[in-house]
């Protein structure tokens, strides 16, 4: 590990009771934190200063803290998952920080992911995108054909996996300006678009994947690439085009 | 009450088959007329929601997650096992079985670990079927590598993310039934208590904690699918969020807790940097196929590096001790997770360790051969056969990248070293929990009509289970298990109809959670809960972790008994209960694994033997590994529940029968 030393910073965290009170800024003084300290081990600590001093600690999601649930999802210094680039909030460490720093922390800001609580948002709409179209529509017997009977290229095999390697994390869609889900949803796109399992639905699929996208409130995809750039699991904008040529044929077809 | 396994007869490989040719069926039309509850939606639960879903039954489906793909299945990182033989080494169901019975260390159940093998190849196919991107070879067919306590290569993968891909599999089925009406989602939900009527389990009482509302949920079988209970040692390797709270909740109003002793502490992760620290990390298994494990072999050596006089890449070889290597030359650094973490303890201990945190606990695993290994044949792949050394330290690491690239990323990350460059430090953590809810063949806990799958019940690792087996086992329960033994019970509530939930039952069952909470949140004590988790957390590690003794264990059992009375005279809870409140979900799961934690402690007592993970000190041969004592401990210790105080609870013994493996002393020399 690093050299041990420890630093003190100041915070500015968004503080909101419930989804309909209006939140505020507050600030805390936090001394003392190893900078081997993970970012959400600083906010343990935080809370548990909290709790000793008889205030209300800071609510956020959190859970597998090691990059892969993509439960955590704070704004940090304007950027979502902090300064860091392809990593995730639990994997932010506090060496990337310096000593006497002031740190804002904000939840995830989208229309579409509304706050539930202090740094917790609602990110639910990312799961009625999925049920409405992200599947292959096999039944679970386990009587399909051998594994092997259909050998996939390896260049596809590996491009679906890095597509979907997405963590849902909404990262993309909180550092979009226009708030588009537009990572998100081609990512899952081109893993199936990718592989012989899910031509059969790719039509279908695309379609209904959209048409849910737009209902859910996310914003238009206006080329910039911020998206990217944030990605925890460097998803690239390729599925994006990919998933555009998948719509523009489906809708050519339907 | 004698335990009734309900093992079928018939030779090992005929017994599942006979079985389920022998269970009851429900006709299509019947189906939406029954309600099932899953309660998790990890790999088991996921893929037993979508089963029931997709069969036709009314599913409710509850996580505590803000969506069910977060379940902690999603962070395993290997792979998954299955008996295809695509390798061409040998493999065969068989194997898969002999394997695994005697990676627990002969404290499994036969019958219930051959259907496992038997049933591993659909999985594969299930999952390719449903677009899971596993790794693949230029032939584009699928690839495999090796894992601890084998010697064939039946892994399949996909590079260090394969519990995120099968999630994910399971998770898109689930989202399709849940499109479809037939699965109705309960995201950010925590069950509270089972709620039995007339003996049978009846539905749940589960807490929105957006809101904080109690509701009382119905259903003709419930299905416990929540996972394991690593976090009772507060350091584990499992997700913050993970919990017994369900699994200890139908274990007190009834079913009983098997082999709760009987913990996997995996050999590589992350070391403990400081006392703030709130979880551990993993670094796959799968990486010992390509790492060597080396400690120095002199003690001044690993005293300079601990104060940075020396580093690692300035050791000659024969200033390194290979340990695994040196003590099990035919498996070397593919020992089995029980042996290779003891082992790195016994060389810590003996003042080898090389980090330099309070315990100095670490050894190295070392990619510096893999390297010089793989860049040379890459070289040779790609026409080059007088590369220079520069050429192949470089394809070297190239290789080591595609194959582990997100491992070593996420080392780096968390360490701010480069293991391409430098070897990694890693330690023994908790992992896996082998000991879980009794059930018998049929997944059935002793509460009818309460199933439980995967990491939450105890029925298919015995005393140590050996890697890329746990997702294998999720699935199978999920999947291809529970869908046939769930309709046979379910047979026979065709005429009950639906299940009112304003009865007197699921109102006692309410006001006592609502109690347990109020007391709680007005307890107004000094203390956070963390404060109590931790001491929990520090009491299991050192008394009830990688080695046991009798004098230790009855501390511990003391120790809990005062942490428990403590707890509920000075936590404090801060906010509200009609509220988001994080603190007192937190508070709720640390309550149940101090009476977890305790009953551990007893059932480590009470086996006065060494197998697989449990390793009694009084217990080992000259050599140090463990003696088992089939003759007195073959049996699965399987405890009901007699109030708070876990050391009161009551032992009944299932005797577990070899008939198809001859038991044998567990040799990986």
């Amino acid at each position: 590990m690093s050299a041990k030393k420890n630093i003190n910073i100041n915070l500015k965290i968004w503080r909101q009771k419930n989804a309909s009170a209006k939140g505020k800024m507050e600030t805390y003084k936090l001394d003392n934190v190893s900078t081997d300290s993970s970012f959400l081990e600083m906010l343990d600590q935080l809370n548990e200063q909290l709790i000793n001093t008889k205030n209300e600690p800071v609510a956020f999601d959190h859970d597998c803290r090691e990059g892969i649930c993509g439960m955590c999802s704070l704004y940090i210094n304007g950027r979502a998952h902090g300064p860091d680039t392809g990593t995730t909030t639990c994997q932010l460490h506090m060496r990337k920080f310096k000593d006497g720093e002031t740190i804002f922390i904000e939840p995830w800001r989208s229309k579409a992911f509304p706050v539930v609580k202090d740094l917790m948002v609602d990110r639910s709409a990312f799961d009625r995108i999925q049920q409405a179209g992200g599947f292959v529509s096999v039944n679970t017997s386990g009587r399909t054909i051998d594994a092997n009977a259909t050998p996939i290229n390896k260049q596809d095999a590996d491009k679906a996996f890095m597509a979907a390697a997405c963590i849902g994390c909404g990262a993309c869609v909180a550092t979009c300006k226009n708030g588009s889900a537009m990572l998100f949803v081609g990512a899952k796109v081109s893993q199936y678009a990718l592989l012989p399992q899910g031509k059969v639905e790719a039509t279908e699929r695309v379609l209904n994947m959209v048409r849910q996208m737009d209902e859910e409130g996310f914003g238009n995809c206006t080329n910039t690439g911020a998206c990217e750039v944030e990605c925890p699991k460097g998803i690239s904008l390729e599925n994006i085009a990919r998933m555009n040529r998948e719509y523009l044929s489906a809708s050519l077809k339907g | 009450m004698k335990l009734d396994s309900k093992i079928p007869e018939g030779p090992i490989s005929e017994k599942w088959t006979n079985h389920k040719n022998n269970l009851k069926l429900v006709a299509p039309n019947n189906r939406p007329k029954i309600d099932v509850i899953v309660v998790g939606t990890g790999l088991a639960g996921a893929s037993a929601a979508a089963s029931f879903g997709e069969m036709g039954y009314n599913v409710k489906a509850f996580c505590f997650q803000d969506s069910p793909r977060r379940a902690h299945s999603i962070a395993a990182q290997g792979g998954i096992n299955a008996a295809k033989n695509y390798q061409n080494d040998g493999d065969s169901t068989y194997r898969l079985f002999y394997d695994t019975i005697k990676g627990g260390d002969y404290r499994a159940r036969e019958a219930n670990v051959h259907r496992l093998a038997e049933v591993s190849s659909n999985i594969i196919d299930q999952c390719v079927a449903q677009g899971v991107p596993f790794a693949r070879d230029y032939g584009g067919l699928l690839d495999n590598r090796s894992f601890g306590g084998t010697q064939v290569q039946r892994t399949f993968y996909a590079a260090g993310q394969t519990g995120q891909q099968l999630l994910l599999g399971a998770y898109s089925a689930l989202s399709r039934q849940i499109g479809l009406g037939n699965v109705k989602m309960f995201s950010r939900h925590e069950m509270l208590d089972i709620v039995k009527v007339d003996g049978k389990a009846r539905g749940i009482i589960a807490r929105n904690s957006i809101t904080g509302e109690l509701e009382r949920h119905s259903a003709h079988a419930v299905i416990i699918a929540s996972g394991g209970y690593g976090n009772v040692y507060f350091l584990s390797t499992n997700a913050m969020g993970s919990n017994v709270t369900a699994s200890w909740k139908v274990h007190k109003k009834g079913a009983h807790f098997a082999n709760p002793c009987f913990v996997q502490i995996h050999p590589t992760c992350i070391p403990v940097h400081g006392t703030n620290q709130a979880k551990l990390t993993l670094m796959s298994e799968s990486l010992r196929n390509s790492g060597r494990i080396w400690v120095p072999a002199k003690k001044e050596d690993a005293e300079a590096i601990r104060v940075g006089k020396l580093k690692a890449t300035d050791l000659k070889e024969e200033d390194r001790d290979y340990y695994l290597e040196r003590k099990y030359p035919s498996y070397g650094n593919l020992a089995p997770r029980d042996i290779s973490s003891r082992a790195a303890k016994e060389v810590c201990d003996a003042g080898h360790g090389i980090e330099s945190n309070d315990t100095n606990e670490g050894v190295y695993l070392d990619f510096s051969s893999e390297i010089q290994t793989k860049g040379k044949q890459s070289a040779y792949a790609k026409g080059n056969h007088n590369p220079t050394q520069e050429e192949i330290t470089e394809l070297g690491k190239q290789w080591l990248e595609e194959k582990y690239g997100n491992l070593f990323t996420m080392y780096e990350k968390i360490t701010d070293e480069n293991p391409y460059e430098t070897p990694m430090k890693i330690y023994p953590a908790v992992h896996y929990t082998m000991g879980g809810v009794w059930v018998d063949y049929n997944l059935m806990s002793s509460i009818p009509g309460c199933f439980v799958a995967g990491e939450a019940n105890f029925s298919d690792h015995g005393a140590n289970r050996l890697g890329a087996s746990a997702l294998m086992q999720g699935l199978a329960d999920g999947y291809f298990v529970l869908p046939y033994t769930v309709s046979n019970y379910l047979a026979d509530e065709i005429r009950t109809g639906k299940i009112a939930t304003d009865t007197p039952e699921f109102l006692e069952a309410e006001n006592a959670v609502r109690q347990s909470i109020e007391q709680l949140i007005n307890n107004n004590g000094t203390k956070s809960v963390d404060y109590f988790h931790k001491k929990l957390g520090l009491i299991m590690w050192n008394k009830v972790g990688m080695s046991r003794n009798e004098k230790g264990l009855k501390e511990a059992i003391e120790e809990i008994r005062q942490l428990r009375e403590d707890f509920y005279a000075d936590v404090s809870v801060p906010g509200a209960a009609n509220e988001l409140n994080q603190e007192l979900e937190k508070a709720l799961r640390v309550a149940d694994f101090i009476e977890l934690g305790q009953l551990m402690a007893k059932d480590a007592l009470d086996r006065e033997e060494s197998c697989g993970g449990h390793f009694r000190e009084e217990y080992q041969d000259a050599e140090g590994e463990t003696l088992r004592d089939d003759e007195k401990f073959g049996y699965v210790a399987a405890w009901e529940y007699n109030g708070s105080d876990a050391s009161k609870s009551v032992l009944h013994k299932e005797e577990l029968k070899y008939e198809f493996i001859k038991i044998a002393a567990r040799n990986y020399k």
